[in-house]
């Protein structure tokens, strides 16, 4: 087994306001995630799935515990732009992480902050943009882009930063089908062919079945962890957590409630035709 | 209004001799030829620099029609400034009605006004066609560079002012959209005197700041994640570097300030 | 029996006569009935929301018509102005239109901007708020300290207090989870059913406007290819998958049922269709 790239040790968070202390965000969170995995984190607005990942490049610290990254302690302040370089975050609004007017200078602003020689910079510019297939658009105004384009964009600007990680909060929870399918082949490419750890922030379970694993958070806790066909099983718990399986899990549930022996375990429309033909009349 | 149609400070991508200027001697070019502009003052003269102006149009590929286009949002200056030059202007007098008189010199210095204060706006927006925003802040942050002696933070000034730019089409897109969803609830925008004008802007404002304010945090926060941390250290994915071109249209450009300069005194 | 709602011919040319002149809408007709839950769905772009703008006189055709109760929205300016009270229009991501102090307040704009007396916007306040279930004690605390789905339901309560007969929404799960979208789609059924309302929901998900219209319009460039129950329009799975759209995972799992040569029906598109078809098979297999 790999070697863990981010591990959270009793991670804690609260936010300190004004008036007093907040209620705690993340309780005692422990996590390891392997290096070269594709993992999604689930759970409904509020259970503390983006402070989590917040954590994981020292925009945020922690108030109990500690998280590492490449063994790093992220809150040892010399060391936050080695590990920022390392842990690229990709947001959910495309349009407020593109810096730059044009699409290839918005992709150098990594390198450029990190002091990257001008010719180097251009090397990895090019690289990235042909990572995310958007090499033909390097001189483009982002504004005028579609969402899932935009978005190809600002994980580009995260990869020029060569990071061995990259996590991505809810990154097509503002984009349309066909957007949403671009980043996500996109994001399943970096990890298959490079090798990318990848963290996908998501309440998309069809996004989530992606995935080699599947943690699912609820009130600043860890309450699943498994591969996608095991965690969806638990048809009862997720919905009862304010998350939804796929219809195609749905169906199947449905059908064991009606007394037929069928597995839960199908990720895809595939799956479950395949499920329900075993139990149909020839 | 459709705010989408402002055309202001738009930068249209090319890869014209215009676009590959480097933009600290396009911006010095330009102060040349707004110089030159102010001396010229005879047919002649006006026609050079405008025959010089339709040749930058054809050079970068831009239509005529693009560049005057920008000049919507100050018509009224141009007339109210011809209008004031056509009354004021002392000389022989062509009309007069009650207390106003028309002189021959008068028409021909609105003429020239007017025509000088296109051209200048059109020169400047032929600068902004074809130098991206971010090219154009590296020129300004590169050409004040002297002033970091004194403590002037001019990295931070120029990365505020291309974000600025950057963000100027997201803004206007958004004004639009909430503008139309207040319309939607009945808001109107467009009646009433001044002070229900501006009470009614209060539902179009109030959002629009929110939202700016909360683009700032997110696109702080998305900055951070990139390794930013001030001007210190940084480089370029392109260094501004000078070509023998870049020199060759500087000393056109002054040439044709100078020139301009000394044909000056013999004009009107 | 006349339509509500009506567009005749619709065409709409953005930036005409610049470089950037760009046909949304390409002679569109459309009829929504009273009290009809209609569904449109179509790529980012294909022109759904510029025939939502058209609907309630945000935008003026370039040619053709729209009749509200069968008469032009566009006859006078009252009409106009009239008709955008009559149909209600929730934009996406309506929660960054909010602007006043309280929550009371926001959702009091638009009955206030009609004209209507004190006690009755107070009434249409409340009772909005009821459909989209906010407590009684959210209505004077400020709409920017509200969660992000709280927020959301106040912009579209702010709609709903116009009591229009057409309730059109753009998206209005978007970015929401499963749970947030659940509620508002009840919210707006709720309103569907007690005031008869026609509704017209934009949205890019198949398995929500499977399980909610009544009808369903495709969108592609500007015109309509597709339209009808959503039977009807899921027949056209290949091609729907073709532009982008796809079809209900339902449908996409009967249709390779059917491949593999079983012999189930090919209109169903939500989990109880398919879970009632399977067992009805195995039933009709055994008998």
């Amino acid at each position: 087994m790999a070697d863990p790239i981010l591990q959270a040790q009793d991670l804690t968070f609260r936010y300190t306001t004004a008036e007093g202390v907040a209620p705690t965000v993340l309780d005692q969170v422990n996590l390891d995630i392997e290096t070269g995995s594709f993992v999604a984190i689930l759970g409904h607005n509020g259970s503390g799935k983006s402070t989590f990942a917040k954590h994981l490049n020292a925009i945020l610290l922690p108030s109990g515990g500690k998280v590492y990254v490449d063994g790093m302690d992220t809150a040892d302040d010399n060391l936050l732009l080695d590990i920022r370089r390392r842990v690229g975050m990709v947001f959910q609004n495309p349009d407020n992480q593109i810096v730059a007017s044009v699409v290839e200078e918005d992709v150098a602003f990594a390198p450029e902050n990190l002091g990257v020689p001008s010719a180097e910079i251009r090397r990895r510019v090019d690289e990235a943009l042909r990572a995310v297939g958007m090499t033909e658009y390097a001189h483009h105004a982002p504004h005028l882009l579609s969402g899932g384009q935009k978005q190809r964009v600002a994980i580009a600007g995260v990869l020029a930063m060569r990071p061995k990680c990259i996590v991505l909060d809810e990154p097509t929870a503002m984009l349309d089908p066909v957007g949403r399918r671009e980043v996500l082949d996109t994001i399943c490419t970096l990890n298959r062919e490079l090798g990318m750890t990848v963290v996908l922030i998501t309440h998309h379970m069809d996004e989530a079945a992606r995935a080699q694993r599947l943690v699912v958070m609820d009130n600043g806790h860890v309450v699943m962890d498994g591969p996608p066909g095991q965690v969806f099983q638990h048809v009862v718990e997720l919905r009862r957590l304010g998350l939804e399986v796929p219809d195609s899990v749905a169906l199947l549930y449905e059908l064991r409630r009606a007394g037929l022996d069928v597995p839960l375990d199908v990720l895809t429309p595939e799956d479950c035709a395949r499920v329900v033909a075993q139990i149909l009349p020839q | 209004m459709n705010l989408k149609d402002i055309t202001l400070g738009q930068f249209f991508p090319g890869n014209s001799f215009l676009h590959r200027l480097d933009p600290r001697m396009k911006l010095l070019g330009l102060i040349c030829y707004l110089v030159a502009l102010f001396l010229a003052n005879w047919f002649v003269t006006y026609g050079v620099m405008l025959a010089l102006l339709v040749l930058g149009c054809a050079v970068a590929h831009i239509r005529p029609k693009t560049l005057l286009g920008g000049l919507k949002p100050v018509i009224v200056l141009l007339v109210f400034t011809g209008v004031l030059n056509m009354f004021y202007t002392p000389g022989t007098p062509l009309v007069s009605f009650w207390i106003f008189t028309i002189t021959y010199e008068g028409i021909l210095h609105a003429f020239f006004m007017v025509v000088r204060i296109m051209m200048l706006i059109c020169a400047t927006f032929l600068l902004t066609y074809t130098t991206s925003p971010l090219a154009l802040t590296d020129a300004l942050e590169s050409l004040l560079s002297p002033l970091n002696l004194i403590r002037v933070p001019v990295h931070e000034l120029a990365m505020i002012m291309s974000i600025a730019l950057r963000f100027i089409p997201t803004l206007i897109e958004e004004t639009d959209k909430i503008m139309s969803a207040q319309r939607a609830r009945g808001a109107d925008f467009d009646s009433g005197g001044l002070i229900r004008k501006a009470k009614a802007l209060l539902p179009l404002l109030v959002p629009l700041f929110i939202s700016a304010l909360r683009r700032a945090e997110e696109l702080a926060t998305a900055m951070e994640c990139r390794c930013y941390c001030g001007g210190q250290g940084r480089t370029r994915l392109g260094e501004l570097r000078l070509r023998p071109s870049d020199w060759v249209f500087l000393v056109c450009m002054v040439v044709l300030a100078v020139a301009m300069g000394l044909l000056g005194g013999r004009g009107l | 029996m006349t339509p509500i709602i009506e567009t005749k011919q619709l065409t709409h040319i953005y930036s005409r006569g610049t470089p950037f002149e760009h046909t949304a809408l390409k002679g569109i007709d459309l009829a929504v009935a009273p009290g009809e839950y209609l569904a449109i769905i179509g790529r980012t772009g294909s022109g759904k929301s510029t025939l939502i703008q058209h609907l309630n006189g945000l935008l003026r055709p370039t040619s053709g018509q729209v009749l509200f109760d069968g008469e032009d929205i566009w006859s006078s300016k009252e009409r106009t102005r009239q008709v955008r009270f009559q149909v209600g229009l929730v934009f996406q991501y309506p929660e960054y239109q909010l602007f006043e102090e309280t929550v009371y307040r926001d959702i009091a704009f638009g009955p206030t901007n009609m004209g209507l007396d004190q006690d009755e916007v107070d009434r249409r306040v409340r009772q909005a708020a009821r459909f989209v279930g906010l407590p009684d004690h959210t209505l004077e605390k400020s709409p920017f300290d509200l969660s992000g789905g709280q927020k959301r339901r106040v912009a579209i309560a702010g709609v709903i207090a116009m009591e229009p007969k057409v309730l059109i929404l753009d998206e209005p799960t978007a970015g929401l989870d499963p749970a947030g979208a659940a509620q508002i789609l009840g919210n707006i059924r709720a309103y569907h059913r007690e005031r008869h309302a026609a509704i017209i929901l934009v949205s890019h998900s198949m398995n929500e406007v499977a399980r909610e219209a009544q009808r369903l319009v495709v969108f592609r460039e500007g015109t309509i290819p597709y339209s009808g129950t959503p039977q009807e329009v899921f027949s056209h799975g290949p091609e729907l998958e073709q532009m982008g759209l796809g079809v209900p995972e339902m449908t996409r799992v009967f249709a390779r049922l059917r491949a593999m040569g079983f012999d189930v029906p090919a209109s169903v598109y939500t989990v109880e269709q398919a879970r009632d078809a399977i067992l009805l098979a195995r039933k009709g297999g055994k008998g």
